[in-house]
């Protein structure tokens, strides 16, 4: 198969077959907690896929000139500290520079220094030894998953909170058991690729 | 002394990072596929938790207000990848069990939200034992919920077989989607029984959310209670 083909198949698999918040419970904090409204959860999703994108090419070159091999055991304290900086980074530039984006994203970019989405899919990437094009695509298909998990949540719990369902279920169980389902959904998925 | 006990019963019944205040939800749902992996899981984080509750305590008057955030990571990481190591060296199956998630127990919000709102503030043996007493909390939560999933999954817990043999396993429980399950039954029985959780004490946590804990950096909490 081409590469490009190759490239594209890993884009469907880290998005859908291997989602980040439903099969690898990466990121469950913001999945469960922003996703109230459709819109808030778009722009989760979008800041999401900014920051891990951002964050995946700048760690994979650190990690290939910088750390190497002899240096590998860094990785966890390098890679957390440039996400932690990266995020502040981008929020004051797009707070300066671009202010109706810092609107619309600004609020969710504190939150992301916190997803370990972000921390796994640096990590992961350097520990399976990718080149950087497939860094950049396993870490863009892991954000759009995140990005299309997190806005159907937010679909199902818009229609949810209009349902009568039993007292005890109301709040974070019943939107648990709407996490369940759609994991079961996306289990799937596994054996397609 | 009274103080250390109580420090303790807080971490493990009152404040039970996972069943009340709701903390830390991706390593629990993740490595939950059986009792071993919980509490393995469990007792990494409960070292890197009562050693950085320690050293951040020791550094409260040393680490300036504004940069107390990077300040509480690196101590974080560098206690992560102390553990990561030894468990490397001496527990291999565990640390191939466990992958990826034993680098995440850096952004676990657990530790940083007691590295915030306790050992910050409080003197190096309270803090400790804090520490202690919350990985403990932790570490019998995964355990919990690593043996309910194991023997409905697979009849066994810790490997040995309770079931009888005639039991069918419902294999979906330590598939991806029966983690959701258990913890969807779990917090709707504590809702049943009015017992205090996160789910339903409105202001009591952060509503289940990782960076409710990191008070100060978190403009989104007052965005949500404006909602």
């Amino acid at each position: 198969m081409s590469y490009i083909g190759t490239l594209f198949i890993g884009i469907i698999s880290a998005a859908l077959v291997n989602n980040v918040v439903l099969s690898r419970f990466l990121g469950l904090c913001p999945f469960l907690g922003v996703s109230k409204k459709t819109s808030t959860a778009v722009g989760m999703g979008a800041a999401v896929i900014a920051v891990i994108s951002l964050s995946s090419a700048i760690t994979y070159f650190i990690n290939r000139y910088v750390l190497r091999e002899n240096l590998a055991y860094l990785r966890t304290i390098v890679f957390i500290l440039i996400i932690a900086a990266l995020v502040q980074t981008v929020e004051i530039i797009l707070k300066k520079k671009m202010p109706s984006l810092y609107k619309a994203l600004g609020v969710y970019l504190p939150l992301i220094t916190t997803n370990c989405a972000v921390l796994g899919v640096a990590i992961d990437s350097a520990q399976k030894g990718y080149n950087f094009a497939e860094t950049m695509v396993y870490s863009v298909g892991t954000a759009l998953g995140f990005l299309i998990a997190i806005v159907i949540m937010a679909g199902i719990r818009e229609r949810i909170e209009k349902n009568n369902i039993p007292e005890s279920f109301k709040g974070m169980p019943i939107v648990l058991v709407t996490a369940g389902l759609m994991a079961i959904a996306f289990v799937g998925f596994s054996g397609t690729l | 002394m009274s103080k250390v006990f109580e420090r303790l019963y807080n971490g493990i019944i009152k404040e039970n990072p996972t069943f009340v205040l709701m903390l830390g939800m991706c390593p629990t749902l993740a490595v939950t596929t059986g009792a071993m992996n919980g509490l393995g899981m469990g007792l990494s984080t409960c070292a890197v938790l009562m050693m950085s509750n320690l050293m951040i305590s020791l550094l409260r008057r040393f680490i300036p207000e504004r940069v107390r955030m990077p300040a509480y990571i690196v101590v974080v990481a560098s206690f992560v990848t102390v553990v990561e190591l030894l468990m490397q060296a001496y527990v291999r199956s565990l640390y191939a069990s466990l992958g990826l998630y034993i680098p995440l127990i850096v952004v676990n919000c657990i530790i940083l939200g007691r590295a915030e709102s306790y050992a910050s503030k409080n003197p190096p043996l309270v803090s400790f034992f804090d520490g202690v007493g919350m990985g403990l909390g932790f570490t019998l939560a995964l355990t919990v919920i690593g043996a309910v999933r194991e023997l409905l999954g697979a009849g066994t817990v810790f490997g040995f077989r309770v079931m009888p043999q005639s039991f069918t396993p419902i294999s979906i429980m330590v598939l991806a989607p029966g983690a959701f399950f258990v913890l969807a039954c779990l917090t709707a029985l504590q809702n049943k029984l009015g017992a205090p959780s996160a789910t339903n004490k409105k202001g009591f946590t952060c509503d289940g959310r990782c960076s409710g804990c990191m008070d100060k950096s978190c403009s989104m909490r007052e965005e949500s209670d404006k909602e």
